[in-house]
């Protein structure tokens, strides 16, 4: 197959090594690929929406993930198929464009391949159907741009904006305590949004978690905590005030990069380097002293001399600090990291209200609060759960929260949830389809139903007839024509999410169309799959 | 063609109920691994690692047996965590919490095999949590403010413990050591300061609190055993050879009279560095790292007490105890602070010798010196009394405490009981099903005290009947009884972090639907 005959029927290789690949072509490349692209989306389906289910995942070292987020569980997933990595692309990149949706999207696209599949079958060319979906998808977008509202909020009245977070947090494991959560994660976004440019840096906002306690006891500090503790066991563990030293030179000898060598051999040079060594330690301290810190936060490690001169003149210091927290502490505290000692200046440190080291539990956990800073445009959300693994999944959860309120800032316009854009699309498309002449037509009329399917997912996993449920929904939509009906997933009584207060950032709905759309076209493109038969 | 794989080659992929099923299995088998554990008349295990000498260890400690368990199973490896956790944040109950997250699991297999949602039983199990929570709250007892009563309560808390234990025999004794040793730390859960030696010889009653400080160390030759009014300064400085710390200095000589010049000064320097020591006006020494030969013999000729290598733990708490900073420099003697205590002097128990500090003037600190027979009765001794430890040292904090024995479980099942009759919905299968569960502990404690387990719990739960009933069940005379007047407590930080514990390890396991395996990593140096 991969072997043809020049002019003189001597065979050439266009292929190396033929028999040891395989080669799918054509329609069963195409069949092969979106088999792979739904079966994983297969593996999603049931983890979308407020009542979907976990995966609990084993990697290879056999550490534990329990998880309902999708990139993580599709990066966690061991995938070897292509086709199967590309999904795992796709919501990678909903993922870091918007925080959000990881799931949403890739069931989308496994619903687009499902149709693509049928579509097919009939005969319709692969690019046909391509562009049919490129058609949908546009319309699609511009029709959530038309049911979009506008959303009212500002720093002093934030409940729009824990409401759309809850609606985040409700569909996590965390949904027992979501309204606290939710609350900590607005309140963190305000602190440290610009609201002039409508931009968020979420590089500010730290998220720290820590074995023990209970969910409720998550809190968010003004400040920062770092996992450390002072460098000496008798330094104060309290500093009010403080005016704080960020350097990255370690208090020890110096230690040239040059290669080099000091040689030792009179007893006089013996006795002027010890001397000048006990001297570099002392003017190091003093340095630091002289300047007016209180507090030496260090990103190297301490030599026991200087670490005793330190406490000899009453200033506390913490040693080993990672180059993120130093320079999280810079931002917060306003202060400036110093990389030599020469360099210090009173205007580079940094100033706190309060540090103050505190323990937790029975074992000897300490942990540095950096609280009342000068510039308190850095939060920490600090998480306490049950186990290791409710604390990673928190952190997801957080994650996913903060970035939605960060897109609310960005663009205030958002659509209704629980499948409610959806629908209000998938009706749009159908009426749409009807406009264009061609084989595209069907194409559209697909992706329409694919559209379908994410409420279709909503009612399944929450125990509803999806069927029922979605041909009841979609009916009231178009007689009401109002587009905010939805899935009523939580059993409340009311298809209204305005009044469930279920929404979702226009954003991250229209990215989830876009990428989706995108990802699909591409696995449709391909006609010729070559691999290695070993692999 | 179909798409047989997505997956790499060794990983796996187990859907739904065959999941559910492999998860809820996997935590039954752990819960009952350690359920017989549970409880005064518990049984121990051994555990034997598969490390070099097969080192052999005897616990009932829940948390200790896990931690030293090979599990494949990802359900199994959860409730491992959790008894982790409660083992780290409160010490105690790292038994009781896998066994009752096992039994919430349990019931939950039922309810799902009757067509029950698994996110209907979440619901009700919350709920369930959150109202036992509230009935333990309304029975709470809490004498704080009476000093006299308080520490009543903090004696029975930790003989209830230590009853479960190997130490049962001298509960009495064990309990009252952990009792003034939490005491002295007034507030702190710093257990660092309480000082745990094992010395085996003699018998678990032999074991002792010491109110002073012991290090594990001996005096140095020809140096005074005995110190009245000590002055001591706790040091962590190089007395070995003091290298010269710039990088890249070192020694250069071309003939034999350099090397001895060079070896005198630094003999030189050594000498220098005592003498400032001893410029300190100290009678004591004590050093975390090597004290040489030669700076030895200089102090044994001043007649300072010299120590070398106590690690930093105890160089730590000797700063806490004697009240000394810990010093590396030694150039401005006058703004040191040194450590002070009455006597140091030399003891001796069963045949080693120790350092004895005492009448020291911080008296955060102390030591216990458990004395056993045999190395595994010392090590699970020191697990018992860590536990009973955190448990006071939490409860110090936290001064609220429960009646034990069953009791709280069925305060709690009662509650939970008359919730599930007024919820409408399927969720009350589940509320019911966690009032089972929690029923369920009492249940284990006496079967494993061998005693008739339905007899008991149905009169208990008759008892319960009545408002304000003290009832548990008394392993000692196998018998129903009044919890308040046999002093059967527990502290309420230890149940909460149960419950709550439980609750959130079975609803991690009851939301997965699926479980995808990866690949075990390959050893590469195999190759």
């Amino acid at each position: 197959m991969a072997l043809a005959f020049d002019e003189f029927g001597r065979p050439f290789i266009i292929l190396r090594e033929q028999d040891q690949k395989t080669r799918l072509r054509g329609i069963d490349a195409q069949k092969a690929n979106i088999a792979a692209g739904k079966a994983v989306a297969r593996i999603l389906r049931s983890s979308l929406g407020p009542k979907g289910m976990d995966k609990m995942l084993q990697g290879p070292d056999g550490d534990i993930t329990i998880t309902n987020d999708g990139a993580t569980i599709l990066e966690q997933m061991d995938v070897d198929n292509q086709i199967a990595k590309l999904m795992v692309e796709l919501s990678r990149s909903q993922d870091y464009e918007i925080g959000d949706g990881t799931t949403g999207v890739v069931v989308m696209a496994g619903a687009l391949l499902e149709q693509a599949e049928r579509q097919l079958d009939r005969g319709i060319h692969p690019i046909r159907i391509a562009e049919g979906y490129e058609m949908a998808s546009r319309v699609a977008v511009e029709h959530l741009e038309r049911i979009a509202q506008k959303f009212e909020f500002d720093i002093n009245n934030f409940e729009p904006l824990v409401q759309t977070c809850m609606t985040t947090l409700s569909s996590k494991i965390v949904n027992r305590c979501k309204r606290s959560l939710a609350e900590i994660a607005v309140k963190a976004v305000l602190a440290v949004a610009d609201l002039e440019r409508r931009d968020v840096n979420l590089d500010l906002i730290k998220v720290e978690g820590k074995v023990g306690g209970k969910l409720e006891d998550t809190e968010l500090i003004y400040g920062i905590l770092i996992d450390k503790d002072m460098s000496h066991p008798q330094m104060p563990k309290h500093i009010e005030d403080a005016h704080i030293a960020i350097l990255t030179c370690p208090f020890e000898p110096p230690k040239p990069k040059t290669k080099h060598k000091v040689d030792i051999d009179t007893v006089e040079k013996f006795e002027t380097l010890r001397k000048q060594e006990q001297q570099y330690f002392d003017e190091m301290v003093q340095k630091c002293k002289d300047v007016g810190a209180t507090l030496v936060i260090c990103q190297w490690g301490f030599d026991d001399e200087a670490n005793h001169l330190l406490m000899h003149r009453n200033l506390p210091a913490v040693r080993w600090v990672g180059g993120v927290e130093l320079e999280l502490i810079a931002i917060a505290t306003g202060g400036r990291i110093v990389p030599r000692f020469q360099e210090l200046t009173p205007e580079k440190l940094g100033k706190a209200g309060v540090v103050r080291e505190k323990s937790f539990g029975t074992t000897k956990e300490r942990m540095l609060y950096i609280e009342h800073c000068a510039n308190s445009k850095a939060v920490t959300v600090f998480i306490r759960g049950g186990n290791k693994m409710m604390i990673e999944e928190t952190k997801r959860s957080i994650h996913d929260a903060l970035c939605v309120a960060r897109n609310l800032i960005r663009n205030k316009s958002i659509v209704y949830g629980g499948g409610a854009a959806e629908i209000a699309c998938s009706l749009a498309v159908d009426a749409a389809a009807d406009k264009y002449p061609g084989v595209e037509q069907y194409a559209i009329r697909a992706f329409a139903e694919a559209l379908d399917s994410v409420p279709m997912a909503l009612a399944e996993n929450s125990g509803l007839q999806p069927i029922e449920t979605l041909s009841a929904v979609k009916s009231q939509q178009i007689k009401e024509n109002i587009p905010f009906y939805g899935i009523d997933c939580n059993d409340v009584g009311t298809n209204d999410m305005r009044e469930q207060n279920v929404f979702e950032t226009l954003i991250g709905k229209q990215q989830q169309i876009l990428l989706a759309t995108q990802v699909v076209k591409m696995i449709l493109k391909i006609d010729d799959v070559i691999s290695n038969s070993e692999y | 063609m179909p798409i047989d794989k997505i997956f790499k080659d060794d990983a796996s992929e187990e859907k739904g109920e065959r999941a559910r099923m492999a998860s809820f299995v996997g935590a039954m088998a752990i819960s009952d691994l350690v359920k017989s554990t549970l409880g005064p008349k518990g049984m121990d295990k051994i555990l034997q690692s598969t490390g070099r000498g097969h080192a052999v260890t005897v616990t009932n400690d829940g948390a200790t047996i896990l931690k030293s368990l090979h599990i494949d199973n990802p359900a199994a490896k959860v409730l491992v965590d959790i008894s982790k956790v409660q083992d780290d944040e409160v010490g105690d109950g790292t038994t009781s919490v896998v066994v009752l997250a096992g039994e919430l699991l349990r019931e939950a297999e039922k309810l799902v095999a009757s067509k029950i949602h698994p996110m209907t039983i979440i619901a009700g199990y919350r709920m369930a949590s959150e109202c036992a929570r509230n009935a333990l709250l309304k029975r709470v007892i809490n004498n704080k403010d009476d000093p006299e009563k308080f520490r009543s309560d903090l004696l029975k808390i930790a003989m209830t413990t230590l009853c479960s234990k190997i130490l049962s025999q001298d509960k009495e004794h064990f309990a009252e050591m952990a009792v003034d040793a939490v005491f002295r730390l007034k507030g702190s859960t710093n257990l660092e300061a309480i000082q745990i030696i094992k010395k085996p010889g003699g018998s678990l009653k032999d074991s002792f609190l010491d109110e002073g400080f012991i290090l594990d160390k001996k005096i140095g030759i020809g140096q005074p055993k005995r110190i009245e009014n000590a002055k001591i300064l706790v040091a962590n400085t190089a007395m070995d050879t003091d290298k010269v710390k710039i990088y890249g200095a070192r020694v250069r000589v071309d003939s034999m009279t350099k090397v001895a010049e060079i070896e005198g000064a630094e003999k030189e320097k050594m000498k220098d560095k005592v003498k400032k020591i001893i410029a300190h006006g100290i009678n004591c020494f004590v050093n975390r790292q090597l004290i040489y030969n030669f700076p030895e013999e200089l102090f044994a000729d001043a007649g300072i007490l010299a120590i070398e290598h106590a690690d930093f733990e105890g160089i730590e708490r000797l700063g806490l105890v004697t009240g000394g900073e810990i010093a590396s420099t030694f150039d401005n003697p006058e703004s040191v602070k040194l450590g002070h205590c009455k006597l140091i002097e030399e003891i001796m128990i069963g045949e080693d010798k120790l350092i004895h500090f005492s009448g020291c003037e911080m008296g955060q600190a102390c030591s216990i010196v458990l004395r056993g027979a045999s190395h595994h009765v010392l090590d699970e001794a020191e697990r018992s009394l860590h536990d009973a430890l955190c448990v006071l040292s939490q409860t110090v904090n936290d001064s609220r405490v429960l009646l034990g024995g069953g009791w709280p479980e069925m305060v709690m099942a009662k509650e939970v009981d008359e919730l599930a009759r007024k919820t409408a919905g399927k969720k009350s299968h589940a509320i019911e099903a966690f009032s089972r569960a929690l029923v369920a502990i009492p249940t284990t404690i006496a079967d494993n005290a061998g005693l008739d387990s339905a007899e008991l719990v149905a009169q208990l739960r008759a008892e319960h009947h009545n408002d304000g009933c003290n009832a548990g069940i008394d392993v000692i005379s196998g018998s129903v009884g009044d919890m308040e007047e046999r002093g059967i407590y527990e502290a309420f930080k230890v149940k909460q972090a149960v419950l709550l514990s439980a609750t959130e390890a079975s609803e991690m396991i009851l939301r997965v639907d699926e479980i995808i395996t990866c690949a075990p990593r390959r050893r590469e140096d195999r190759m």
